[in-house]
């Protein structure tokens, strides 16, 4: 085999898995989408129009995408999971960014240990650790049971099924995806460049806000995404520990694809959201390659 | 001239080393004083602390009269070249430069003046848009030095400011520093493990080995009076001899007004050779041609090797015979 033939032919396993487990299955979904819910196995129309078995024309239709946009509930939904996950983003970076800069700084030796604790939880299934939150924050849970016995409240707060404990899930559950894109781009900062800016007259917060916040911006850009496109579409989290009241899209999708059989909305509805997070990657592949080409 | 930098028995120690051991130096106005060592001599954690980047453990640092031992960085007037220059990556050749006059404050045309002549300073003119990354290894060097010449600190500290470049450049950049203080007036100390940089651009030299200086005084005096065999080694081969009751044994000569048991030590070219016998004869043992000079190995009678450069081509070969003479002054008398 050529060199020439043996790097195709190593290139074309990523291409296969993406067609096969990626295209594929997203055509699907886009062909679904197009379709009309209707009580039938499977329970949605024919993509082709058929006489007598033979192909004779196409029936796809938008009425599903346009049902989302003329119905309050979907685009509410769609605005409240892009508006809990950004401000999840936020609390995690606010959180993430202190704890990313204190491991960087650690000395050497101490680094890996710290890293192997942020990445600790990852150890155990993310729904028995959901569960063990349920469990802290429930009424007769750890926290109120604490609060009672010391005599600081008299009934039981409302802690567990509020949006603040779907924040509190999404930051707990993304954290290392913010922290760790966030150390590899502050371990990697000379130290020379905060003791020149140190020489130059700049005090440690000038210094941080001049050099070390510019430089790690593109970890925090990471760290955001990582944690943002997960967090617009998660289910778990809202269904577990969130109110009735806590509307994302992901229950939407579960609602009307488990309790409403209406697997073309289902469609239509992933399709979409498909379209709200691929603006931020393109955005972030944009700003990347533009850091990239600056270091 | 008074002392602009006063270092007054300063020690630090990291662990279980001691990188500055009891280190007193004064560092005059609008002085070029070279710190010169093998690498971990200890001369750069002594301009480390100078700039603040160091706290000693024991002693007092003064510049400018003022105690400054315990003054952050950003409060002395003092400004450091970097080795690895620690250009800001994300900000222009500009902004580089205005970083720290933005920090005392300047803004608007004064800013941009005083960017614009320290760029001038080193003939940078044209490349304020470019960022550190477009730019060699030598304008890198002129714009981290322009960088802290904008600040016009009263001492300007140089880390091994020639180590990243090439022989050429080197050579070049050295002329200019030389040019540069002369011309601005500002004090320079420079850390540097290569005695002919030293050597050529700086007024004195402080020689430094395991964490203590040696000693300081002028390229010259360094070179051809050394205070001792370590300092003597440093600068490029000696001939150097034990000495035992006005005689040096080995040699076989006598050398009046001697002390006991200290060193005679004789640079090389300072010793001639001609044909014939003389008060030290020998025989040539080996020759090795330079090009614009010579150095033979004599062997005299006594049996030492005696190493000789004398300039121009070969003029003795192998085997002959030779005698040795060099003048009175030219013999350094050396502690054991």
């Amino acid at each position: 085999m050529s060199a020439k033939l043996r790097r195709r032919a190593v290139l074309a396993l990523p291409w296969l898995w993406t067609v096969l487990f990626f295209f594929l299955p997203l055509a699907l979904v886009v062909k679904i989408s197009l379709a009309t819910s209707q009580l039938s196995v499977p329970p949605y129309s024919d993509f082709f129009a058929r006489t007598n078995g033979a192909v004779t024309g196409i029936r796809a239709n938008l009425d599903n995408y346009g049902l989302l946009f003329s119905d309050a509930l979907y685009v509410k939904a769609y605005l409240s999971s892009v508006k809990i996950a950004a401000i999840s983003t936020v609390l995690a970076l606010l959180l993430g960014y202190p704890m990313a800069y204190g491991i960087a700084h650690a000395a050497p030796t101490r680094r890996p240990l710290l890293l192997v604790l942020v990445t600790l939880p990852f150890w155990t299934s993310f729904l028995v650790r959901i569960y063990a939150w349920m469990g802290i924050l429930r009424p007769g849970g750890t926290i109120n049971t604490a609060l009672q016995a010391l005599g600081l409240i008299d009934e039981p707060l409302r802690l567990l099924n509020t949006p603040g404990a779907v924040y509190l899930g999404i930051v707990y559950a993304y954290l290392p995806f913010m922290v760790l894109p966030l150390y590899a781009r502050l371990e990697k900062q000379d130290p020379a460049l905060l003791e020149a800016a140190a020489d130059l007259g700049a005090r440690p917060w000038q210094a941080f806000l001049r050099v070390t916040l510019p430089l790690s911006l593109p970890g925090v850009l990471a760290g955001c995404l990582l944690v943002f496109i997960p967090a617009v579409g998660e289910f778990v989290i809202p269904e577990l520990m969130g109110g009735p009241d806590t509307l994302m899209i992901g229950r939407v999708l579960w609602n009307e694809f488990f309790t409403n059989h209406d697997w073309p909305l289902s469609a239509a509805v992933t399709v979409l959201l498909l379209i709200v997070l691929v603006v931020p990657v393109a955005l972030f592949q944009t700003v990347q390659a533009r850091a990239e080409k600056r270091l | 001239m008074s002392a602009l930098v006063r270092i007054e028995a300063v020690s630090k120690r990291f662990g279980a080393v001691t990188a500055v051991d009891d280190v007193s130096l004064d560092v005059r106005e609008n002085e070029f004083l070279a710190l010169l060592g093998a690498s971990g001599c200890g001369k750069t954690t002594l301009l480390r602390m100078i700039a603040g980047l160091e706290t000693p453990d024991s002693g007092k640092i003064l510049i400018g009269d003022e105690d400054m031992t315990a003054a952050p960085p950003y409060a002395r007037p003092v400004n450091m070249m970097f080795q690895s220059y620690a250009l800001f990556p994300h900000m222009s050749v500009e902004e580089n430069v205005a970083f720290g006059l933005k920090q005392d404050g300047l803004r608007g045309a004064e800013l941009s003046a005083r960017v614009r002549e320290a760029l001038a300073a080193v003939e940078m003119e044209g490349l304020g848009p470019r960022k550190p990354h477009q730019l060699s290894g030598g304008q890198r060097q002129r714009v981290a030095l322009a960088r802290c010449l904008a600040k016009r600190p009263r001492v300007l500290l140089l880390d091994e400011p020639l180590a990243a470049l090439d022989k050429h450049l080197r050579e070049r950049t050295q002329l200019e520093l030389t040019a540069l203080r002369a011309r601005l007036g500002i004090t320079f100390i420079v850390v540097t493990h290569d005695q002919s940089e030293a050597m050529a651009m700086a007024d004195r030299v402080a020689v430094m080995e395991a964490g203590r200086i040696l000693q300081v005084a002028g390229p010259r005096e360094v070179y051809e009076r050394p205070a001792n065999q370590a300092v003597a080694r440093f600068f490029g081969d000696i001939n150097l001899w034990r000495m035992e009751g006005g005689r040096i044994p080995e040699l076989g000569v006598a050398v009046p007004m001697a002390p006991a048991g200290s060193m005679a030590a004789v640079r090389p070219e300072r010793i001639s050779i001609a044909r014939g016998n003389g008060a030290l004869s020998g025989v040539v043992r080996d020759v090795v041609y330079l090009g614009t000079a010579t150095t033979y190995f004599v062997q005299v009678s006594a049996g030492e090797t005696v190493r000789v450069l004398a300039p121009g081509g070969v003029m003795f070969q192998r085997g002959e015979g030779v005698s040795l003479s060099w003048p009175p002054e030219a013999l350094a008398v050396l502690p054991p």
